[in-house]
């Protein structure tokens, strides 16, 4: 499936580059998602998905590269450009992040008590309708404690749409979850996608759901994107860092041992350094 | 070998104890707008009151009830020796009102609510409620942080004021009720000794510093926390640690100007 | 939500923390002394002043009329200069006198005052003449012993 290229891409990260702490976690990342899209972005543990997802929401400040949504430089937006930008983004923790002395109803009322003057009554109705999208209006009066795993996930979804963004990012929404919660949550993110038209970005590395749910994947390692392109494509390539990942494997391209001198010497030799 | 390793260690901690101190102080300044923002939203401060001053009413109030009399029976047993047993009053007024009221006030503040309110700011960070707020577009610091460092400048003056006026009552209680003393001796002899301008102005002076430098610290440590289940319990005792040997620091250099001041 | 109930709390508290500085304002303090219509200074030197000090109640037959606001030695004289704050409700004639009188045997020291009969009244700035100092109990004692029984020395 060739990809659109008559719009322009929501989100364009161009040449990116960051470190933490001096250890480099992306060196030349590029990468696009289309509007209307479901994106995926995958790959192991520790290769800077969520870092990813903090870049574009402006909270880390890439050191060479750019990252551009909805056209605008997130880097260099002065803090009340970036929080009006922000606005029209939402995003899912993978805690939920719901806030614990609200409840489910506050909880999802409170971007819209903080940006908006609507009178109650509205917020009221709003709030339930997107409680009901999430399945959870009856439990608008429990508190995040009370709440399972996939539960809070919901509520933490319908609070990440209750300002109806043009854009919603997924910070590993299967991870934790068992299969009936999990299976919820694939169809929402799909489903609340299309219905209100937003863009997404999952960042997973749970392959079967992202292919599941994905028009376009990319797959990140060691800094920059390994390899992309739509579910059926990335099943069918035979490139080993994609087979390996995609299927499991528990070696391959990426190595089940650690770099280590060999095991011979480190034995004979028995000095711990 | 060892007392070089005890020297760096002293060191170490000296200068990550100044390190501290150089980012309480940038945080104070990033906190200052917030605070103006968060003047306006007197519903969450309102709620921050509740949470911080309401609930530390009762331990002040028993706390401050046991000192006052305490005092007045210790005072009395010292004071009867010199057959000054008439100055009682005096000596619980200012000793409560230029001391005890506005010290113990702070000190059992920053246990019970200023640990609280460190470990609340943590948690929310550790479960990154904070980072949620950002991405919504909510700064914490007006929203989350300043309500609460409001609350409790606010709280610790009114609970020191009703600290040292319950303590004077219980002292009341005992000097009248069972040491004997004549009640408008005890009122007199107070009156005539405690002055508005030095000793109660000058204890609410110590309480409203003492109130600021809890809940900066407090709100400081738990923004700082590492987001960790041991960094919140580690910065939870900081705050204590800090606040109470903050509030005996700054209580010696007022009182030392505040007498010579006289 | 309870919203309404931690506000009514709230703003009981708030008037408990009032009342209890309003207490210790009016009942442990002394604020309804000086405040009650605003006073005058008059000064008057001692030649010794004993224990006396700042806030030491000015006194008219037993009576608080004011207090002690200042004290200072002058530098040609070197006698005490005791400046009294005068509640303005009470006037005294220019000749009245002042003494320093102790409460009880070692209790604190006060300013009493003795009405002269003059027609003028002491204004503010004004000076009491008349003046007698603190009875230094050592003073006494030591006098006493060295002196023959009976035969007391009177002049201080």
């Amino acid at each position: 499936m060739d990809r659109p290229k008559s719009t322009e891409p929501l989100v364009a990260v161009r040449d990116l580059a960051f470190a933490r702490d001096g250890r480099p976690i992306f060196r030349d990342l590029n990468l696009t998602v289309e509007r209307g899209s479901v994106t995926a972005i995958m790959g192991g543990s520790g290769t800077g998905k969520t870092t990813l997802l903090s870049l574009i929401g402006g909270r880390l400040v890439p050191d060479r590269g750019t990252v551009e949504v909805a056209g605008e430089v997130v880097g260099s937006l002065s803090r009340k450009a970036l929080f009006g930008l922000r606005r029209r983004m939402g995003m899912l923790f993978q805690s939920s992040a719901l806030l614990t002395d609200l409840d489910v109803f506050e909880n999802v009322a409170f971007p819209m008590r903080e940006h908006t003057s609507l009178p109650e009554f509205l917020i009221h109705h709003l709030v339930l309708m997107k409680l009901e999208l999430v399945g959870l209006r009856g439990a608008r009066e429990l508190f995040p404690a009370e709440l399972s795993g996939g539960m809070s996930r919901r509520v933490a979804l319908a609070r990440a749409i209750a300002l109806d963004p043009m854009m919603v990012m997924y910070d590993e929404p299967f991870a934790g979850l068992d299969p009936i919660s999990m299976g919820v949550i694939v169809k929402l993110i799909r489903e609340l996608n299309d219905a209100l038209g937003m863009t997404s970005i999952v960042v997973t590395h749970d392959v079967v759901e992202a292919c599941g749910i994905a028009d376009y994947i990319y797959l990140v390692g060691d800094g920059r994107v390994i390899a992309q392109g739509t579910p059926a494509d990335m099943q069918e390539t035979d490139a080993p860092e994609v087979r390996q990942f995609m299927a499991g494997l528990p070696d391959g391209p990426v190595a089940f041992h650690y770099p280590a001198p060999g095991y011979l010497d480190d034995l004979l030799t028995g000095e711990r350094p | 070998m060892n007392w070089d390793l005890g020297i760096s260690g002293l060191g170490r901690r000296v200068i990550s104890g100044v390190g501290r101190l150089g980012r309480a102080t940038l945080f104070l300044v990033r906190l200052a707008p917030a605070l103006g923002m968060a003047a306006g939203r007197v519903r969450l401060i309102i709620q921050q009151i509740y949470m911080t001053g309401v609930l530390t009413l009762v331990i002040v109030l028993v706390s401050g009830a046991f000192v006052g009399m305490i005092l007045a029976l210790q005072g009395y047993n010292t004071l009867v020796r010199y057959d000054a047993q008439s100055s009682l009053g005096l000596l619980v007024a200012l000793s409560l009102t230029r001391e005890l009221g506005p010290v113990l006030t702070a000190l059992l503040f920053a246990g019970r609510a200023g640990s609280a309110l460190t470990a609340e700011i943590g948690l929310m960070k550790a479960t990154e409620q904070l980072d949620g707020m950002e991405m919504m577009a909510v700064d914490p610091l007006p929203r989350v942080v300043a309500p609460r460092f409001w609350a409790g400048w606010i709280a610790v003056p009114l609970l020191a004021m009703i600290f040292s006026a319950v303590g004077i009552i219980g002292a009341y209680v005992v000097a009248v009720g069972d040491l004997g003393l004549d009640g408008g001796v005890f009122w007199s002899q107070m009156q005539s000794g405690v002055s508005v301008s030095n000793d109660i102005i000058g204890g609410l002076l110590k309480s409203i510093v003492f109130g600021f430098v809890v809940s900066w610290i407090a709100v400081f440590e738990g923004y700082d926390a590492k987001p960790t289940s041991e960094g919140v319990s580690r910065a939870t005792t900081r705050t204590v640690v800090s606040s109470s040997l903050a509030i005996l620091a700054l209580d010696f250099i007022m009182t030392a100007f505040m007498l010579r001041g006289l | 939500m309870q919203a309404k109930g931690s506000e009514f709390a709230v703003g009981l508290f708030v008037v408990a923390g009032l009342l209890a500085l309003a207490m210790l304002a009016l009942k442990v303090g002394n604020i309804h002394v000086l405040s009650a219509g605003g006073t005058y200074a008059v000064t008057a030197d001692f030649n010794d002043i004993g224990s006396l000090k700042p806030k030491a109640p000015v006194t008219v037959a037993g009576v608080r009329v004011g207090e002690v606001s200042r004290i200072t030695v002058d530098p040609v004289t070197y006698r005490a200069v005791v400046t009294l704050d005068i509640l303005k409700k009470y006037r005294f004639p220019r000749d009245s006198s002042a003494s320093i009188q102790t409460a009880g045997l070692l209790g604190e020291q006060f300013v009493s005052l003795s009405p002269g009969g003059s027609r003028q009244d002491l204004k503010n700035g004004g000076k009491i003449q008349i003046t007698q100092s603190a009875i230094i109990l050592e003073k006494i004692i030591s006098q006493l012993l060295y002196s023959k029984a009976g035969h007391s020395s009177g002049h201080s």
